[in-house]
């Protein structure tokens, strides 16, 4: 990988560790939750983003609170980074009343509308519409706020997408469109679904400016996604930025990996973007080995405090069944 | 009667595509993650070493395109079974089933046929929430220009797909997902079965209860409970959608007096609502009571299990419905 220096040289000691501590927060998060699901305290479909964390930490990092982010199933990661309390994500989890979703969405359905995160969405390519209206509400209301639409390099396939792409260009709305391309949608391999593996391209077929970065590489992702955000609030219309990253764990839990060898998860667990963070500080006299163990030490803190809030708060009531279908008078 | 085996529904749909697949030259299967990963619900696991990646053919997350080519494929003489992974993301390809699938023979004046079957689990129960749990079984059925199966015995998962694979026209069969795993025996000379008929799973005398699909199991548990109340319920399992086994049903009906319909659709424009019309216009005066639904709660289905469970019809509600309809709550 790219050196994590190389993009930005003025990088703080601060920053650099609100950067790996937020990595962490999220693998750790990740590896609670799979433990609740094989204790059956998390049920349906869970997807875990172990391996991903620079993407979602390094663009979320650059937002502003008027910013609006629409997510994918795979998102505990996102709505961690977008600062909504791991107590309400961790009770959604759990499908709490308590959750951030008041446990209706449990796990592919995180949403904090103050936080402007307009969701978990099961369906692959499904918010990708939703993110051109938000920029276009925010564009007719004239702030220059940001739309991140986070999507996988499945999405891609979908009309959807192309749709999506084409109206925010044409519109020169203010969307990020950023693609986590982890080389497979479940089982199907990129060059198996795409004739053309080269995604940026695809913005280019829409007049759209993209790049394409090292998802390993926090630092790197950062610099991208502050250029391209600062281009889209000087009103110079959408930016597509492919993250070239990998999910280390399977798609969800029930899947058996046939479509991958062990030898090519071990080869990118060799990039994982927290180790390679962490041991470039340390090599460069920025952290000690204590600091990180404290770090995660505080983590655990917060994620052991989580998993009581959760435990701790009650189920809706079977009465409320069909509360919140419509606004209520 | 010979023997038989005792195997899963997953298997008996496994050996259905197999089956199809010697037989006949023209046939393949093609859908997401069909090959490689093995199946979304591991039905076609091992397939594609079996068959090749000809038969078995992988697609991109592209619904709309790959069933449109299916509908193109069958025009021109093949007998592709498309899989769609789940009801939720045929909706991405409602607009070619509907308006292509179902219309062409029709409005090219009987020219164009399309011998096309597309295969779907469907259903809720796996506490998935509301994107991944719809039963749209109903909607379908609603289509002229396309039949619609639900298998709910491991004789009609095994059995249908080749007769629908005959059919001159697009042929829809819902696998529910609650029933993939579950097993019954198979017997050794199990075929392909009929797909114009209803079939009567259990005998009374007392009440009809029409079920179909995912709520078959739960009808015959509610049959059972009512039998140690001394009542006598006929349990009508619909197998065939859309063109309705009428005949059947009013047979039952003028039989029992009284009908219960068990569909785990939203209750408004349900399939429950369709056959209760047709239960007034062909059976008013032999009724002894009004006709029950028991539906889905009309609420996108929630996360949390009882929530989930209270959501949908259960065997309780359907028992309590028959008990109503006998005057003895
Ligand atoms: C429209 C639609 N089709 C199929 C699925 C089933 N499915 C869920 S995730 C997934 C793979 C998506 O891959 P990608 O977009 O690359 O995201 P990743 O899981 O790799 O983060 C599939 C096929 C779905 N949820 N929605
Ligand atoms: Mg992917």
């Amino acid at each position: 990988m790219t050196e994590p220096h190389a993009a930005k040289p003025h990088l703080t000691r601060e920053h650099l560790l609100g950067l790996l501590r937020e990595m962490i927060r999220i693998r750790r998060f990740e590896a609670k939750c799979a433990e609740l699901y094989q204790a059956e305290k998390i049920r349906g479909f869970l997807h875990l983003y172990d391996g991903e964390e620079a993407v979602a930490v390094g663009v979320e990092g650059q937002l502003r609170p008027g910013d609006a982010v629409v997510s994918t199933y795979r998102e505990h990661g996102h709505a961690l980074a977008r600062g909504i309390p791991m107590t309400a994500v961790m009770a959604e989890m759990l499908g709490r009343r308590d959750g951030c979703s008041r446990g209706r969405g449990g796990s592919m359905h995180i949403f904090d509308a103050q936080r402007r995160f307009f969701g978990g969405n099961a369906i692959v390519g499904g918010g990708l519409p939703l993110a051109v209206g938000l920029a276009l509400a925010g564009r007719m209301g004239g702030g220059d706020g940001v739309t991140i639409c986070f999507f996988g390099d499945g999405a891609v396939a979908e009309g959807e997408f192309h749709e999506s792409l084409n109206l925010a260009a044409l519109w020169g709305l203010p969307v990020l469109f950023v693609c986590e391309n982890n080389l497979y949608a479940m089982g199907t391999a990129l060059d198996r679904a795409q004739a053309r593996t080269d995604l940026a391209v695809r913005a280019a077929s829409y007049g759209m400016p993209a790049a394409a970065v090292d998802g390993m590489n926090v630092v790197a992702v950062e610099a991208e996604t502050a250029k391209a955000i600062a281009a889209i609030r000087a009103g110079q219309g959408p930016f597509f930025l492919e993250c070239r990253t990998y999910r280390f764990r399977a798609h969800s839990m029930f899947d058996a990996q046939l479509y991958r060898t062990k030898a090519e998860i071990e080869e990118w667990q060799k990039r994982c973007p927290i180790r390679s963070l962490s041991r470039w500080m340390e090599d460069s006299g920025l952290v000690h080995a204590g600091e990180v163990a404290a770090l995660e030490a505080g983590i655990d803190r917060e994620i052991e405090d989580a998993v009581a809030f959760a435990e701790a708060s009650g189920w809706e009531p079977v009465e409320d069944l069909a509360r919140d279908v419509m606004a209520s008078p | 009667m010979s023997a038989g085996t005792e195997i899963t529904y997953r298997e008996a749909v496994r050996q259905a595509i197999c089956d199809a697949i010697a037989r006949d030259g023209r046939v393949f299967l093609m859908g997401e993650d069909v090959g490689r990963y093995g199946g979304c619900y591991a039905v076609s696991k091992g397939l594609l070493d079996e068959y090749g990646p000809e038969r078995i053919r992988d697609t991109p997350l592209s619904e709309s395109a790959f069933v449109g080519a299916g509908i193109g494929a069958a025009i021109a003489g093949m007998r592709p079974i498309v899989e769609v992974m789940t009801v939720n993301f045929s909706l991405l390809a409602l607009d070619q089933i509907v308006n292509n699938a179902a219309t062409l023979r029709h409005m090219s004046g009987g020219q164009v046929g399309v011998p096309l079957v597309i295969r779907m689990a469907t259903g809720a129960g796996r506490q998935l929430a509301a994107q991944h749990s719809h039963s749209f079984e109903g909607w379908y059925a609603g289509v002229p220009g396309i039949k619609v199966l639900a298998p709910a015995t491991i004789e009609d998962a095994r059995g249908m797909l080749w007769t629908a694979l005959e059919d001159p026209d697009p042929v829809i069969l819902f696998e529910h997902v609650m029933l993939y795993n579950a097993s019954g025996i198979l017997p050794a000379d199990a075929g392909p079965v009929p797909i114009d008929k209803a079939a009567v799973r259990r005998e009374g005398g007392d009440v009809t209860i029409v079920a179909y699909g995912g709520t078959l199991a739960k009808a015959l548990a509610a049959a059972e409970d009512l039998a140690g109340d001394g009542v006598s319920a006929e349990v009508i399992d619909l197998r065939t959608l859309r063109p309705l086994d009428d005949s059947t049903i009013l047979a039952s009906v003028a039989k029992t007096r009284r009908a219960v319909i068990a569909d785990e659709g939203w209750r408004t424009g349900s399939l429950a609502a369709e056959i209760s019309a047709r239960i007034m216009e062909g059976a008013f005066w032999n009724l002894d009571a009004p006709v029950a639904r028991v539906c889905s709660a009309e609420v996108p289905i929630p996360y949390p299990r009882h929530l989930e469970e209270a959501a949908l019809p259960q065997p309780a509600a359907i028992a309590a419905a028959a008990r109503a309809a006998l005057g003895r709550p």
